[in-house]
């Protein structure tokens, strides 16, 4: 059976040329940055050389502000634990938004219990975070502001540089977790306030298990894992040599393909989203429709449930995900898609596809040819579908 | 995630669809919570001679749904009244432990619907 994989967010694969730069530092290049010898100047080098490619794929100003650490959930409670921990001379008031991903949600709640204000701003219905708000809510005891660059799950660009004026208006701190966004888009930590940003190796065709933070020279934050002080103090634990060298590629691969990737999937992207809406009645859009990462396509269809799309679409050799609440771990549909302003029952219809490098318009043909019958077939199986639907 | 009992299941529900002359209804589970089941019955002599289901949900739901169908045809009302979720579950092969008390509510549409027959016999009297 034809198998197309469209879901991008959920797992990437290794890029052959990033497999092919980690192989040595497996079974060769063994060293360890803290020794003496020739093994040790070996690993030292790699390490360097991947710091400075992640640097450059953000824009940092020194290789010396990128801490490797095991992927974006680590990277997001470094940030804020690290802020919120430091700089509790100054405030405990932190600012977040309603669609952040779970390792932020979860990290600011566990603070919200240990003596941290938590202010999570609303965003428009399209995902942008409410400006307005921010300025309102904002004050002197704020230490930290964490939006992120893009949403993976409604693909929505939100206004960083504008969040980092607000935030640091007031002395404040800015978190960025760009796991969604990076290598997808260009990011420019200096011109965009950034003080720390999340990255995640996986979601740039680099290995799982491996991540890193970025944290500007002067912003003051605490480790979260302490140990042999590796990383500056900052991250202790051995380095994850070929995981470091793998997201070094990787980065290296993402920046120079760039502009050329995000135009190819970008018309891609809207085929796709035209195709949905244009033939399927009762679909929409989910998310800003230009202000959007070129990967994604999250469509709802009213009257029927994500997990029926995905597993009839599965049956075809389709492989995408949903925000419906049967799709998930707790039982209640996406945050993002309730943040959004969508009623339970549309949150519970939605489905994501995230495309990438191996996709080809061949393969939206090939879906935008089975979606219809399916939604179809479903809706005449819903006691919700309005009649005229049915025939 | 799902056995193909299951998977069977969902790609060919068994008596799907509506009946408009249905001698009980019952409704289960709230859209909200991302499942809604009706199932329709018509009795005679005190059997499930026809029995329809309508519904919006998972995969989970929509297969219970059907067997839940397969398992009360022909069946005498008090035969039907004593299929639970377990054996609906069972019947499929079994149900992954999430979805055991979400979708699962095949069985008590059915009760429901027999409930709704019974009120109504009730009320003609």
């Amino acid at each position: 059976m034809r198998r197309i994989y469209m879901d991008h967010t959920a797992g990437m694969p290794v890029d052959e040329r990033v497999l092919e730069a980690m192989m040595p530092y497996f079974t060769q290049k063994i060293g360890n940055v803290s020794s003496a010898h020739f093994f040790g100047n070996e690993a030292r080098r790699a390490i360097d050389e991947a710091r400075s490619k992640v640097a450059e794929l953000i824009g940092a100003e020194k290789k010396e502000e990128i801490v490797f650490t095991s992927g974006g959930t680590e990277s997001n409670n470094l940030a804020i634990k690290g802020v919120a921990n430091r700089n509790k001379d100054k405030g405990n008031h932190i600012i977040t938004s309603s669609i952040e991903h779970m390792s932020v949600v979860n990290t600011c709640k566990h603070l919200g219990k240990h003596g941290f204000k938590i202010t999570s701003l609303p965003v428009d219905k399209y995902g942008i975070v409410d400006i307005e708000a921010l300025k309102k809510e904002i004050t002197d005891k704020t230490i930290l502001v964490s939006t992120m660059y893009a949403n993976g799950e409604i693909g929505t660009i939100e206004p960083i540089k504008e969040i980092g004026e607000i935030a640091h208006s007031k002395g404040a701190f800015l978190h960025v977790d760009a796991v969604a966004a990076a290598g997808q888009v260009p990011i420019d930590v200096q011109d965009e306030n950034i003080d720390l940003l999340s990255l995640s190796s996986n979601d740039m065709y680099g290995p799982r298990g491996i991540g890193a933070l970025y944290k500007k020279t002067g912003t003051r934050i605490l480790p979260i894992i302490h140990g042999g002080g590796q990383e500056r103090g900052l991250r202790s634990g051995t380095e994850n040599l070929s995981g470091i060298v793998g997201m070094g590629k990787a980065a290296e691969i993402a920046k120079a393909n760039m502009a050329a990737e995000a135009e190819r999937l970008s018309r891609l992207r809207d085929k796709f989203i035209k195709g949905v809406v244009d033939k399927i009645p009762e679909s929409y859009l989910n998310g800003h429709p230009t202000k959007r990462l070129p990967s994604n396509v999250n469509v709802r269809f009213s009257y029927i449930e994500g997990e029926s799309l995905i597993l009839s679409l599965d049956m075809e050799g389709v492989a995408c995900s949903s925000g419906s609440a049967c799709t998930s771990k707790t039982l209640e549909p996406s945050h993002v898609l309730l943040a959004i302003g969508l009623a339970h029952e549309d949150a519970h219809g939605s489905l994501l596809f995230t495309l990438g490098r191996q996709n080809t318009e061949e393969d939206i043909k090939y879906v935008l040819g089975l979606l219809p019958s399916i939604v179809k077939r479903l809706r005449a199986i819903s006691p919700l579908t309005p009649k005229e639907l049915v025939t | 995630m799902y056995t193909e009992r299951v998977m069977e299941h969902f790609r060919n529900p068994r008596n799907m669809g509506e009946m408009p002359d249905a001698d009980g209804v019952g409704t289960v589970g709230n859209p909200v919570c991302g499942d809604l089941m009706n199932i329709y019955i018509k009795v005679e002599d005190n059997k499930i001679a026809d029995i329809k289901f309508k519904t919006f949900g998972c995969g989970a739901a929509i297969a219970t749904s059907s067997m839940i169908t397969e398992l009360a045809k022909g069946k005498t009302l008090e035969e039907a009244l004593k299929i639970t979720r377990g054996n609906v579950a069972e019947s499929l092969g079994g149900l992954p432990p999430i979805k055991m008390h979400c979708s699962n509510l095949a069985a008590d549409g059915l009760h429901a619907a027999i409930e709704d027959y019974l009120k109504r016999k009730e009320a003609e009297k």
